[in-house]
C-alpha cells in the first residue's frame, strides 16, 4: 500500500463521522486476553474477554460465535512478562467462563516467540482445556522463524493451501484466513504476495453477496502505523474483492492492543496480546514490548477503555452493547 | 668523551624511533577500524550506528540486544543470519567493496547499511 492510501486511510474522516486521525488514536485501548465475536443478523459484534461480566445471555445469543485469540508468544520470558503460560492459561479460563460455548477459536499468530517445537507444544496443551477442540491457526512472523513456516504450517495447517491460506464456512459465515508474513521486502510492510491474492478472489467469487465474511490474518490488512511496518502492502487488494459484500470483519493482531476501525462496509479490529503488551503507535521510539510493573501486568492485558466508543457511531457499530 | 656522547645521542635517536613509532603505530590503528566500529547493536527494533564504514577485509558483529529476535539480511540475499534471539550474534566478513543494504526479514522497517571500501 502506498503512503497516499496509508494517509488516505488513516488521515481522512470518510464517513464524516469525526473520527479524524487523532479521534482514532484516542481509541485504542489495552483490550483483554481475547475477543469473544457474536454474528448476529449478518453482523459481527466483538466483546473483550476481560469484560466477561458484561457479556449476558442476551449478548451471546446470535446465530455463530467465536472466540479470537493472539500473540501469546510462548517462550517468552523477559521483564515486560516473565510468565506467559499463566496469561494464557487465564484467557482460556475466561473462554470457559463464557456462558455460550464458542464454536471454535481463532489465533491470529505469534503462537510460539521462536518457532520452538517446545513453543507450539505447550500452547496446544494450554488450549486443550478450551471449551472448544476446533482451533484455528494463521501464523505470525514469530511462527514461520528459519524453515519458512514449514513446521508451523504441518502442525496446524490441515486442509490449507500450500502456502498456508485457506477459507471454510460456518453456519452460512465465511471466514477466510491469510498469511502476510512471508517474503517480507526490505522497509516495507506485510505480504500477501500474487498467488495469495489470485487465490482469494477466486474464493469469493462464488459467494453471493449477502455471504457475511470474516478474514482473519497476523499483521493488521489496514494501516495501522506505517513507521513501524504495521500494516500489509497489498491489502488494499485483498480488501477490494469483499466491497460487494455487506457484512465483512477483518480480525488481526501483531500489534498487541485493541484497536477498531469502520471503513465503508468493512469493520477492523486487532486483538490485545495474551502475552504483552507493545506501545500505541508513535508513543515510543520503538514498538518493543512495554515493561510495566508485575502487579499492573495482567490488569493491563485485562483493562478495556471503551468509553470513548460509546456516542461515536461509526466505531459504535462494534460495541454498542457495551454501554 | 667523544663516545659517550656518541652512545646519548644514539640513545636520544632510538628513544625519538620509538616515540614515533609507537605513535605511527597508533595512528595506525586509528586508520584501521577500530573494533568498536564494526559492531552493529540491534535495539528496540532498530540497528545502530545504521551506517558502517569499512575497510574490505572487516569483521562486521551484530549484537541482539532486544527483546525481540531479529535477522539480519542483505537485500542482495549475500548474507542472511538465522533469527537471532536476545544476546544472539552474527558475524559476516566483508571481501568486496561496495554498499551492502540490510534489514530485518521479520521486520521489515529496519534497515540499515555496510559500506565497504
Amino acid at each position: 500500500m502506498s503512503d497516499a492510501n496509508q494517509r488516505d486511510e488513516i488521515l481522512h474522516d470518510h464517513n464524516h463521522d469525526g473520527v479524524d486521525r487523532r479521534g482514532f488514536l484516542k481509541c485504542m485501548a489495552w483490550a483483554g486476553t481475547g475477543a469473544f465475536c457474536v454474528m448476529k443478523g449478518g453482523v459481527l459484534k466483538s466483546y473483550s474477554l476481560s469484560r466477561l461480566a458484561e457479556i449476558g445471555e442476551r449478548e451471546a445469543e446470535g446465530e455463530l460465535s467465536f472466540v479470537q485469540i493472539s500473540d501469546s508468544h510462548m517462550g517468552f520470558n523477559k521483564a515486560a512478562n516473565p510468565d506467559v503460560v499463566s496469561t494464557l492459561k487465564v484467557a482460556v479460563d475466561r473462554i470457559n467462563a463464557l456462558s455460550t460455548k464458542p464454536e471454535f477459536i481463532l489465533h491470529t499468530g505469534d503462537v510460539s516467540h521462536l518457532s520452538k517445537p517446545a513453543e507450539f507444544d505447550t500452547v496446544e496443551q494450554i488450549l486443550k482445556s478450551a471449551p472448544t477442540g476446533d482451533i484455528l491457526y494463521v501464523p505470525g512472523e514469530h511462527d514461520v522463524l528459519n524453515d519458512d513456516g514449514k513446521q508451523f504450517h504441518e502442525r496446524f495447517g490441515k486442509g490449507a493451501r500450500p502456502g498456508g491460506w485457506y477459507s471454510f464456512d460456518k453456519k452460512g459465515v465465511h471466514f477466510i484466513g491469510l498469511v502476510n508474513v512471508m517474503n517480507l521486502k526490505a522497509g516495507g510492510l506485510g505480504n500477501l504476495g500474487k498467488e495469495q491474492l489470485e487465490w482469494m478472489e477466486k474464493d469469493v467469487k462464488h459467494l453471493s453477496k449477502s455471504t457475511p465474511v470474516v478474514v482473519f490474518a497476523h499483521i493488521p490488512l489496514w494501516t495501522v502505523y506505517h513507521e513501524w511496518g504495521w500494516g500489509t502492502e497489498d491489502s488494499a487488494q485483498a480488501l477490494s474483492y469483499l466491497k460487494r459484500f455487506g457484512s465483512v470483519t477483518v480480525l488481526n493482531g501483531h500489534i498487541h492492543q485493541t484497536m477498531q476501525k469502520v471503513e465503508g462496509n468493512i469493520t477492523f479490529h486487532t486483538a490485545a496480546s495474551t502475552a504483552f503488551p507493545q506501545p500505541k503507535p508513535g508513543t515510543a521510539p520503538g514498538p518493543g514490548p512495554m515493561k510495566v510493573p508485575a502487579e499492573q501486568l495482567r490488569s493491563l492485558l485485562g483493562v478495556t477503555d471503551v468509553n470513548y466508543l460509546r456516542g461515536r457511531h461509526a466505531l459504535a457499530v462494534v460495541d454498542s452493547t457495551l454501554g | 668523551m667523544k663516545s659517550i656522547r656518541w652512545i646519548l645521542a644514539l640513545k636520544v635517536l632510538i628513544a625519538g624511533l620509538a616515540i614515533a613509532g609507537a605513535v605511527a603505530a597508533s595512528s595506525g590503528i586509528a586508520k584501521t577500524p577500530a573494533s568498536a566500529a564494526t559492531e552493529v547493536k540491534i535495539d528496540n527494533f532498530s540497528f545502530a550506528p545504521q551506517t558502517v564504514t569499512v575497510p574490505v577485509g572487516t569483521t562486521v558483529h551484530w549484537t541482539n540486544r532486544d527483546d525481540i529476535p531479529h535477522t539480519v539480511v542483505s537485500q542482495d540475499m549475500s548474507f542472511k543470519s538465522k533469527a537471532l534471539d536476545t544476546d544472539e550474534d552474527f558475524t559476516y566478513t566483508f571481501s568486496k567493496p561496495g554498499t551492502y543494504d540490510y534489514f530485518c526479514s521479520l521486520h521489515p522497517k529496519m534497515t540499515a547499511k555496510v559500506v565497504v571500501q
